[in-house]
Order: structure tokens, then sequence, then C-alpha cells
């Protein structure tokens, strides 16, 4: 299909996709601002993320019809690499890319019900606009090859994302203070990046990632390399809600706007793993000593800290957008577990299960909006009994929480099964024990919920429920269905995965 | 021991503020001094960046006397131009020519490394754009809770989530009756 699609494109228009795919939308955000009302502004974002999707797709085909995964160089502007700055996109950029693209339309699409109950009539054209700058901040880090030029649209995708998060205030003025520690947090991880760049840029010389994996080869033993490696992985650690760092999550994913919750919730903390894998697996490799130290004694304890701690704490939850904010990070974790046993079928189950937890937390974010539409408030309590009265928002709902727990059938089974098989095979067998326990403790929240959802009375029988409108309810079942497709035919998205983690290791340096 | 610290006196400063300024905004307690903290942590890495590209003997990075002349006959006018087509065409196809470098050979003098300024722009306006956002949200924190205290904060959200939790309770005791 996505072959079909992008043979439509003209060839000068696929040419240009990877600037496109970023330009788009960064340029209708300011036209996006000055719309008179925000139902034009909801239709131009939809345009926007629209346009993105088909360039994503058009980048994905070309990078897969070279053999093994061809790589796309794209000079900005004509200013050939070093110099200038270079979009390079590779199998790995192709699927996130493809991720966030997908998920930035669909939750354009599903946004305007949301927005119309959440957002002031004279904010909604703004709050368009930061989405898709916000949008243009995550595309850019996907898709650039140039070290500082991703601090920039990391940046570019955070202050959107405060502000976004901050509109939340309309419904909860809890919201203001969580945005505010998030601005905190976030510019301090930001820094701590940039910070790492200078310093790999001090040793090398260059700010281009394919030629500081060249330089920084001859390197070894170097203190400003490891330094600047130290910083980078705090920095990104902090965008990706890495265990420890992780505190600005749960109360901006709570409070902040549900549209905003389910796009962060999907796609945020996805792009600054991916971020981090290039760094880690690119940039660096594992002929660095300190690395692979790194990932055995840092990522893999702290993968593994947060899928025991954040599924605990996702348990004594009574708000149901924290129980998942936690479980977010406790995912984050399986990823970090899979990126740090650094073999090809490791990095990929990780990278799978980034797919797939997006899809996941896509659709339960998705149907936790349209309840809140119906029903303001999402504490446990308010969701007993509505699979009665909302019976297709909640069975999306359901389908995501069994994909999240790893029922066979659905999506989460297939990565976490990837991931199992990949921790046999390189004998850490006790971390598989460790995957089982926190997949028992995703049953226990998961299934309070569900529980409370399908078999309990109705707390209050007064209160208006009703069945969330046909716009969030057709991108919510088109991410349910997805869930279910990857986990009966799971190919696509596993080959993808697998593309992309073969393209770190062989790829290294070209 | 002495001269290997002294040499690196940049260094120690832009360390010594760093630090500051991120204890701030670790530790105050008011939301604006907070801010101050990052912002003195971002200026920083500015100087750290700035810092780095000092050349030793190094002027400011404008060609000047014989540079200024070669580079003038060197660089026609519209040819940019010209060569920018012709990179985007190729750049789709995935080729690009690495010899079109910047030339820092055959230069006279000897200037200081310009890139990390210009890098540091861009760092200046995220800056900014990053404590303007703060400063807005402060605003509406001040408009919605009446301090901009953290401690004061925090607790006013503790007492809503206490009453919150017993108005829950509550309904649920009614409903279960």
């Amino acid at each position: 299909m996505i072959e079909f699609i992008s043979s439509f494109v003209p060839a000068d228009i696929a040419a240009h996709a990877p600037a496109l795919l970023v330009v788009v939308p960064m340029f209708l955000a300011p036209i996006t601002a000055f719309m008179p009302n925000g139902r034009l502004a909801w239709v131009l974002s939809i345009l926007a993320t629209g346009v993105s999707l088909i360039m994503a797709m058009v980048l994905l085909s070309q990078v897969r019809s070279v053999d093994g995964g061809g790589v796309l160089s794209y000079a900005m502007g004509g200013w050939a690499p070093d110099a200038g700055i270079e979009f390079r996109i590779d199998s790995l950029n192709a699927m996130v890319l493809l991720l966030v693209s997908t998920i930035g339309f669909l939750a354009a699409i599903f946004s305007w019900p949301s927005v119309v109950a959440e957002v002031r009539d004279a904010k909604r054209a703004m709050f368009y606009a930061a989405y898709l700058v916000c949008f243009t901040g995550l595309c850019g880090v996907a898709s650039t090859g140039d070290a500082f030029n991703l601090f920039v649209f990391l940046e570019i995708s955070s202050i959107a994302t405060y502000v976004l998060v901050a509109l939340g205030s309309g419904r909860d003025r809890r919201a203001l203070p969580a945005a505010i520690n998030y601005l905190l947090m976030g510019t301090i991880g930001a820094s701590f990046y940039g910070v790492g760049v200078g310093f790999l840029s001090a040793a090398t010389g260059t700010l281009n990632m394919a030629d500081l994996a060249i330089q920084l080869q001859d390197t070894s033993g170097n203190r400003a390399v490891q330094v600047g490696f130290a910083f980078i992985l705090v920095g990104l650690g902090l965008k990706a809600a890495m265990f420890p760092l992780h505190q600005w999550l749960p109360n901006a994913y709570a409070y902040s706007p549900s549209f905003v919750t389910m796009f962060l919730a999907a796609t945020a903390t996805k792009v600054a793993i991916y971020a981090l894998v290039r760094f880690l697996f690119t940039v660096f490799g594992l002929e660095f000593t300190f690395e692979g130290s790194t990932l055995i004694w840092i990522l893999m304890p702290m993968g593994i800290a947060a899928m025991i701690a954040c599924s605990f704490q996702a348990v004594f939850q009574t708000d149901v957008r924290r129980t998942l904010a936690y479980s977010s990070v406790a995912q984050v974790g399986y990823m970090l577990l899979g990126i740090s046993i650094a073999t090809t079928a490791g990095v990929s189950a990780g990278l799978f299960h980034l797919v797939n937890h997006a899809l996941i937390k896509g659709a339960l974010f998705m149907a936790l909006a349209g309840m809140v539409l119906s029903y303001q408030g999402t504490s446990l309590n308010d969701l007993k009994g509505l699979g009665r009265s909302a019976p297709w928002t909640m069975t999306a709902f359901a389908i995501g929480a069994v994909s999240l727990i790893g029922v066979p059938l659905t999506a989460g089974f297939q990565s976490k099964f990837a991931l199992v098989s990949a921790l046999f095979d390189h004998g850490w067998w006790w971390a598989v024990a460790v995957v089982m326990s926190s997949s028992l403790l995703a049953v226990v929240y998961m299934g309070r919920i569900l529980e409370a959802v399908f078999f309990r009375a109705p707390s209050n029988p007064n209160k208006r429920r009703k069945e969330a409108p046909l716009l969030i309810l057709i991108p919510l079942w088109i991410l349910a269905i997805a869930n279910i497709w990857v986990g009966v035919q799971g190919g696509f998205v596993a080959g993808l995965a697998e593309d992309a983690a073969g393209s770190l290791f062989i790829g290294d340096v070209s | 021991m002495l001269e290997f610290i002294l040499e690196r006196g940049n260094y120690w400063a832009i360390i010594g503020l760093m630090m500051i300024g991120l204890y701030i905004s670790f530790a105050a307690t008011n939301l604006i001094k907070r801010l101050i903290g990052l912002g003195l942590f971002q200026t920083s890495i500015i100087l750290f960046y700035v810092s780095l590209s000092r050349i030793d003997g190094g002027t400011a990075p404008i060609l000047f006397g014989k540079d200024y002349g070669k580079s003038k006959s060197h660089d026609k006018a519209g040819d940019y131009g010209a060569e920018a087509a012709e990179h985007g065409a190729d750049a789709a196809h995935g080729t690009y020519d690495a010899a079109h470098g910047y030339g820092g050979e055959g230069l006279e003098n000897v200037y200081s490394n310009p890139l990390p300024h210009v890098l540091m722009l861009t760092a200046i306006v995220v800056g900014v754009a990053t404590l303007a956002v703060g400063l807005a949200v402060i605003v509406r924190i001040r408009e919605a809770y009446g301090t901009v205290e953290t401690d004061e904060i925090r607790e006013m959200d503790l007492e809503v989530a206490i009453s919150e939790a017993a108005s829950e309770a509550e309904e649920s005791r009614a409903g279960a009756a």
C-alpha cells in the first residue's frame, strides 16, 4: 500500500521529500495561527500532517527500494554536508518518521471534538499552530543528520509541547505547575545534550553525525569524547523519560488536554529514544569500551528498574491517565532493555516495541479522550460501568489494554516475544523473569481498569454518558485494528524494525 | 599543577556558572528564580561554545587584507544560486560532492572558528523562547494560584487532591448503597 500511494507522487516532489516532510508543517504553522476560526486551523493541520504522512511513505519506499536499506542524503538548501545541514534518511529514520506522521495525522483528525470541549474558542487556532510546530520538531529530530540541528529541532518540539501542556489549565489548574516543571527539566535535558555535542565537536571539529562517526574512531581514550557521551546520554535520557529522569512525565500527561496527552505519549518519548539509539549505535559504536559498560551498567539496570518500579506505581494510581503515564515509563524500560542487549535482535525488539507501544498508548489515550468528552474526569470511579453505555469506545480501549499486557494475537505480545527471545539468545534469562513479572503487574493495573469498565455498576448513574463521536471512533478503531493486525501478522512492522536495527549495525559508517 | 589550572581558567568559570545555574534551578522555591537559574545555565553553555571557537592568535572571523581580495575573485555573484540548484537535484539522488567544504586553506591570517558563534545565535533564540514561555506560564500560575512559590503550590494541590479523594470515596459509597 505504501508503494502504491507513493507511486502517485511526482518525481520532482519525491526528490525533495525529506525537506517537504518537515517544511510543510513548519510553514503551515504560522498560517494556522492567523486563521479566523478553529475549524479552518483544524483542516490546515490535517492537511499539513497528511502531506507529511505521504512524504514519509515516499521516503520509506525509496529507502526500501535499495537492497538492505538505502541511505538518502539530502543537502538542505543545496549546501553540501559538512558545512551545510544534511537530512539523512535510512531505514531507522524512515520507520520513525512513518510512525510519527501516522500518529500525527490520526491525532489531527480526532482532535477536533476533544479540542472544542477543552480549549477556549479564541485559543483554538493558536493551539493548532503549536501542535504543528511540535509535529515539525519531532519530524525534524527524526530526519536530521546534523547533531546540532537535532538540538534545535528538539527544542522546537519541546517549547511547543510546554505550551500545549499548559493549555490544559482550562480543565485543571494543575496543568500549569506540570508545564513549568516539564519546562525546567526538559530545558536542562536539552541543554545537557547541547553541552555534549559541544564536547564532541571540540574533539572532532564536525557536527555531521555520519562524519562524527568516522572521526570519533581515532579518538579512543579522549576524555572530552567520554564526557560528551555522558552529557548526551543524560540529556536524551531526560527527554525519553529514562527511569530516574521521568519525574516530569506523569503530571504532564495527566493534566494536559487529552489530545495532547495522546499525541505526546505516542510520539515524543519515542523520538527521544530514536535519538538515543542513533547516538549509541551510529555516532558512537560498540567499539567504544565505555559504551559497552554504559549499556550494561546504566541502560539495562535503569530499564529494569523502570519496568518494576513504575509498574508498581501504576497499580496504585486512582486516575487512569496517571496509571497509563506510569505504564509509559515502564514501557520505555522494555525498549531500553532491548537496546542494551546491543545485538541486532535486541535492538530490533526494542524498536519493534517502540512502534507497538505508540500504537497501544495512542489507542488507549484516544479512548480516554473520547471518555473525557462525554464524562468529565478520568478517575477509576468515573469509568465504572462505561462498557455498557459506550461499548465501541471501551472495546477499543480493551484491545489497547490487552495489547499493553501482551496477550497473544496483539501487537504487545509480538514485541514482548521478540524481546524475550533476544534476551534468551543473549543468555539474560533472569531478565526474562523481570519482563514476565512486569507484564503480570500490567495485568494487575490494566485489569483493575477493565474490571471497573465492564463489570461494575456506574457509581453515579445520573451523569451523562454516551459513545464518543465518530471523529474520535474512526481513528481510534484504526489504531485498535492496527494493534490486532500487527499481532496476527506482525511481518510488516517487525520487518521495519529489523531493517532499522540492521542499518544501525551494518551501515555504521558509510 | 597551578599552570594546568590557570590555563583552563575559562573552563573553570564556565563549570562554576553552570553548577550555580543548575543548583538554582533545582533548589529555589520561587519559580522566577528557578527560571533565572535556568537562564544562567544556558548562558554558561553559550560561553562554553564561544570559548571553544577561540584559536591562539586568531582574530575575528572576517576576511581582511590579502584574504579579502582572494575570496572576492573566487566568489562570483550569482554563483551560489546556480550551484545550490544543482546540489538540490544531486542531493536527491543521494550523491553529493564532498569536496565542496569550506576552504580554510590558503588564508594569510589566523581566524577564530566562526561556526560555534553561528550555532550559539540559534541557542540564544532558543533560550529566549524558553524564557518567554516560562514567564508566560508563571504569569498564569500566579493568576490561578495567587503565588509563585513551589512549596505553596504543592500544598494547595495536595489539599485539592485530598478533598477529591474524599468526595470520590463518598460517591462510590453512595453508588454501592
